[in-house]
């Protein structure tokens, strides 16, 4: 719809507007203006060095985020089929999720040190549980009558399985999978700004220690344009597997 | 007692009782039982809420394994599995939200692996006879209720079936709908010669639509009384003008009355 | 309806679970599977937590974290909501932000922390800043969530009422999205806590997350442990409250 991409356009310049005005209250020394931040961006990616820490970025992020998807699922689908298992396991996967992750940093360093293995750890520890958490609940939420309209149709478990309960958890899965690969992301960066010399968010810390403002505005725009993308991105899909439904 | 099964569907002395469970007590919810239901009639069940029409349905239907008592559909025990030839059609909405009208009403025959042009065929039909042909590209999120049920009985009737189970199909829609849908199933009735098991709260409906209603008492469910209308087969919603109308929901209202007072737990009013 | 707590199968599979789990990994450390530079046994995390709340010597920083997540959690419940509120009433400035708004929690917003520490200077606001940072989006997407389910007849019934927009608001609509603005307050609390302990890891001269990041570094594994114990149990006892109040009321308003 026309009025809606306006609409977007018109609130993207209004936030670079308040951006220019506090800006201009606080000085570039503690926030870059709009064009100097996508000035910068631009100049970054042109450098091979920008590439080279995106590559692994992108990466662990990749092998993080197919953990996070194929554990989370797995988990999700046991614990949605068994009730017991699922009653039982409910209030704590729950627990576990409201842990600020935190807590859990010095742990993972302990056990996977510094290195690559560090980073996908906290990519999984954030990216799972939501998975896990919304695909337990979309079997689980599955109308009771979709089951009984399978046994009338005298569909064999599997059958039934793939031709009603898959599609019909399906939205909610991969709503689940929206929140976990956003948040697995920002595992691998944290991880990255703890564990790692290499990546965007270890480019982050650099910037950090030696107090390269339009450095860390540039590069954490590029991730926030990508990680919106990523998002509209699953965010269609899941309209799409909802049809309106 | 030898199960002799004269009906299409028999039940005989069949009660079910759900077990409890994690600190709820045991629920009797239907029963004892006797039940025969004839080849090709329209046979309707009407009782106060929560008395065990829908669990009655189910335990025709073969989902629900009965806890005691024999249920056979022509002749063969029921099992806990649905034996081919028996259609439903749920209270809630069963209609799919990811497939469009067509795909929804063409679900059951291509899971049996009918050729795509036969299924074209039957499709149509069915979307012709439910007045859905305009909308068969349409999602169920698109449309109404009453249509989305529609929906479901065209999946139903495509493939079919001996017997058609009806759980309060028309509990979502307004007055004048229900009495238009009435009219429906009464043609669906006729031209296909399926016999036809309704559940109800709806006297008036019972009464118009049917060839025999049961009365269910207050749960556990037993019947209280059955009655035969004797309608002639071609009959439509024009019937509430016959003299005998009245006679027959003020029958089914009287022996209706206490259960449901029963039912909400208000003190017996004589 | 009589209250009865039970001993119910579930419950008691929870309990044997957990209490296995725990033993399993008393068992794995004592034993030396794992090894006490990676991980001490939880009964002497639990040992080295109770020497610190009586001894008193961590008071210090342990008042400074609360009174940050109080004060950012306050900031990021009244922001967010005000924020929420008017943007619930300003549809139009609401659709094209909703993808912006579920982008937010991806990025790393602690990159900020530094710049908060040029403007602010090294202490309190700088760190209750950032908490806010972190709690505020949560409220906002609440709020609009919980404003979205309050039911049009609501509005009518203040409406035929004669009630002033203001005392709409506060009588009817505000109880009507109780549920959620209490699941919002929740995540606000929790989001706080994340991001003041991390600007706490980053840089900070006292505080929780500073006692971890130093004991850390310093190879001090009872103590860094004792005080993780301390923000774990603390998080989930808040996160448990609010948790079974949100429930309480999702049941009474009928809604899921």
């Amino acid at each position: 719809m026309k009025s809606r991409r306006f609409d977007f356009l018109l609130l993207l310049a209004g936030l670079l507007l308040l951006w220019q005005l506090v800006h201009w209250l606080v000085g570039s020394d503690v926030l870059p203006s709009p064009w100097a931040t996508i000035r910068r961006a631009a100049e970054l990616i042109a450098t091979r060095g920008f590439w080279e820490h995106a590559d692994a970025t992108a990466t662990a992020f990749g092998v993080a985020g197919v953990i996070s998807i194929a554990g989370g699922i797995a988990i999700g689908l046991w614990l949605g089929l068994r009730r017991f298992a699922g009653d039982v396991a409910d209030p704590i996967l729950g627990t576990l999720y409201s842990i600020p992750k935190i807590t859990l940093y010095p742990i993972i360093l302990l056990i996977f040190g510094l290195g690559v293995s560090a980073k996908i750890a906290f990519g999984v520890i954030h990216g799972i549980f939501p998975i896990a958490i919304f695909t337990m609940n979309a079997v689980r939420n599955v109308a009771p009558v979709y089951h009984r309209t399978a046994r009338v149709l005298r569909l064999s478990p599997l059958g039934a399985a793939t031709t009603i309960m898959a599609p019909a958890a399906l939205p909610e899965i991969l709503a689940g999978i929206r929140v976990g690969v956003a948040l697995s992301l920002l595992g691998v960066l944290i991880g990255e700004l703890f564990a790692s010399t290499s990546g965007l968010g270890f480019a982050l810390l650099r910037a950090m220690d030696v107090h390269a403002v339009t450095d860390i505005m540039a590069i954490t725009l590029v991730l926030f344009v990508f990680a919106a993308c990523v998002n509209a991105l699953l965010r269609f899909v899941e309209g799409r597997a909802r049809h309106g439904g | 007692m030898a199960a002799s099964p004269d009906g299409q569907i028999s039940l005989r002395g069949v009660a079910k009782v759900f077990p409890g469970h994690d600190g709820h007590p045991e629920v009797h919810a239907l029963g004892p039982i006797d039940l025969d239901i004839m080849r090709g009639e329209l046979f309707t069940v009407v009782g106060p809420s929560g008395c065990g029409k829908s669990t009655l349905l189910d335990v025709l239907a073969g989902l629900l394994t009965v806890t005691s008592g024999h249920a056979t559909f022509e002749g063969k025990a029921l099992a806990g599995q649905v034996p081919d030839g028996i259609g439903a059609v749920f209270q809630q909405d069963a209609s799919f939200f990811w497939l469009n009208v067509c795909d929804n009403v063409a679900f059951g025959l291509r899971r049996r692996g009918m050729a795509a042009r036969e299924v074209e065929r039957r499709v149509n039909a069915a979307l012709a006879f439910m007045g859905l042909a305009g909308f068969a590209k349409a999602f169920p999120a698109q449309l109404s209720g009453g249509m989305r049920q529609r929906v479901c009985i065209a999946r139903t009737l495509v493939l079919e079936p001996k017997v058609l189970l009806l759980d309060e199909p028309f509990g979502a829609l307004d007055q004048q709908t229900r009495l238009l849908m009435g009219d429906e199933l009464l043609r669906i009735w006729r031209e296909t010669g399926a016999t036809v098991v309704l559940i109800t709260h709806a006297l008036d409906e019972a009464a118009m639509l049917s060839d025999r209603v049961a009365v269910m008492s207050a749960r556990p469910g037993r019947f209280i009384d059955i009655v035969t209308t004797g309608w002639p087969r071609t009959r439509d919603s024009r019937i509430v003008s016959d003299a005998r109308f009245g006679a027959i929901t003020a029958r089914l209202w009287d022996k209706l009355r206490e259960e449901s007072l029963r039912a909400m737990g208000a003190p017996q009013i004589t | 309806m009589h209250w009865r707590s039970q001993i119910t199968k579930v419950g008691a599979a929870r309990t044997a679970l957990i209490l296995s789990a725990l033993a399993a990994l008393e068992l794995l450390c004592r034993s030396g599977i794992i090894n006490r530079v990676t991980m001490i046994p939880p009964s002497e995390m639990v040992a080295s937590l109770w020497s610190i709340l009586r001894s008193g010597r961590y008071n210090g920083d342990i008042f400074f974290t609360l009174y940050n997540v109080i004060a950012a959690t306050f900031l990021a419940v009244i922001g967010g909501f005000l924020v929420g509120a008017a943007l619930h009433a300003l549809p139009r400035l609401r659709r094209p932000l909703v993808p912006l708004l579920s982008a937010y929690y991806a990025i790393p917003t602690f990159v900020f922390y530094p710049l908060l520490i040029v403007a602010f200077g090294v202490g309190r606001a700088a760190l209750i800043v950032m908490g806010t940072m972190f709690g505020v989006v949560a409220m906002i997407v609440n709020t609009t969530l919980g404003l979205d389910h309050v039911p049009p007849v609501v509005a009518k019934t203040g409406a035929i009422l004669r009630l002033d927009g203001l005392r709409r608001l506060l009588l009817l609509r505000l109880p009507s999205a109780a549920p959620h603005l209490v699941t919002g307050i929740k995540l606000a609390v929790a989001y706080s806590v994340i991001g003041i302990v991390a600007g706490e890891f980053i840089l900070a001269t006292e505080g929780v997350g500073k006692r971890i990041a130093y004991s850390y570094d310093n190879f001090d594994n009872r103590t860094m442990y004792g005080m993780l114990l301390l923000l774990l149990i603390a998080v989930m006892a808040v996160n448990g409250a609010l948790s079974s109040w949100e429930k309480r009321l999702h049941r009474r308003f009928g809604q899921r």
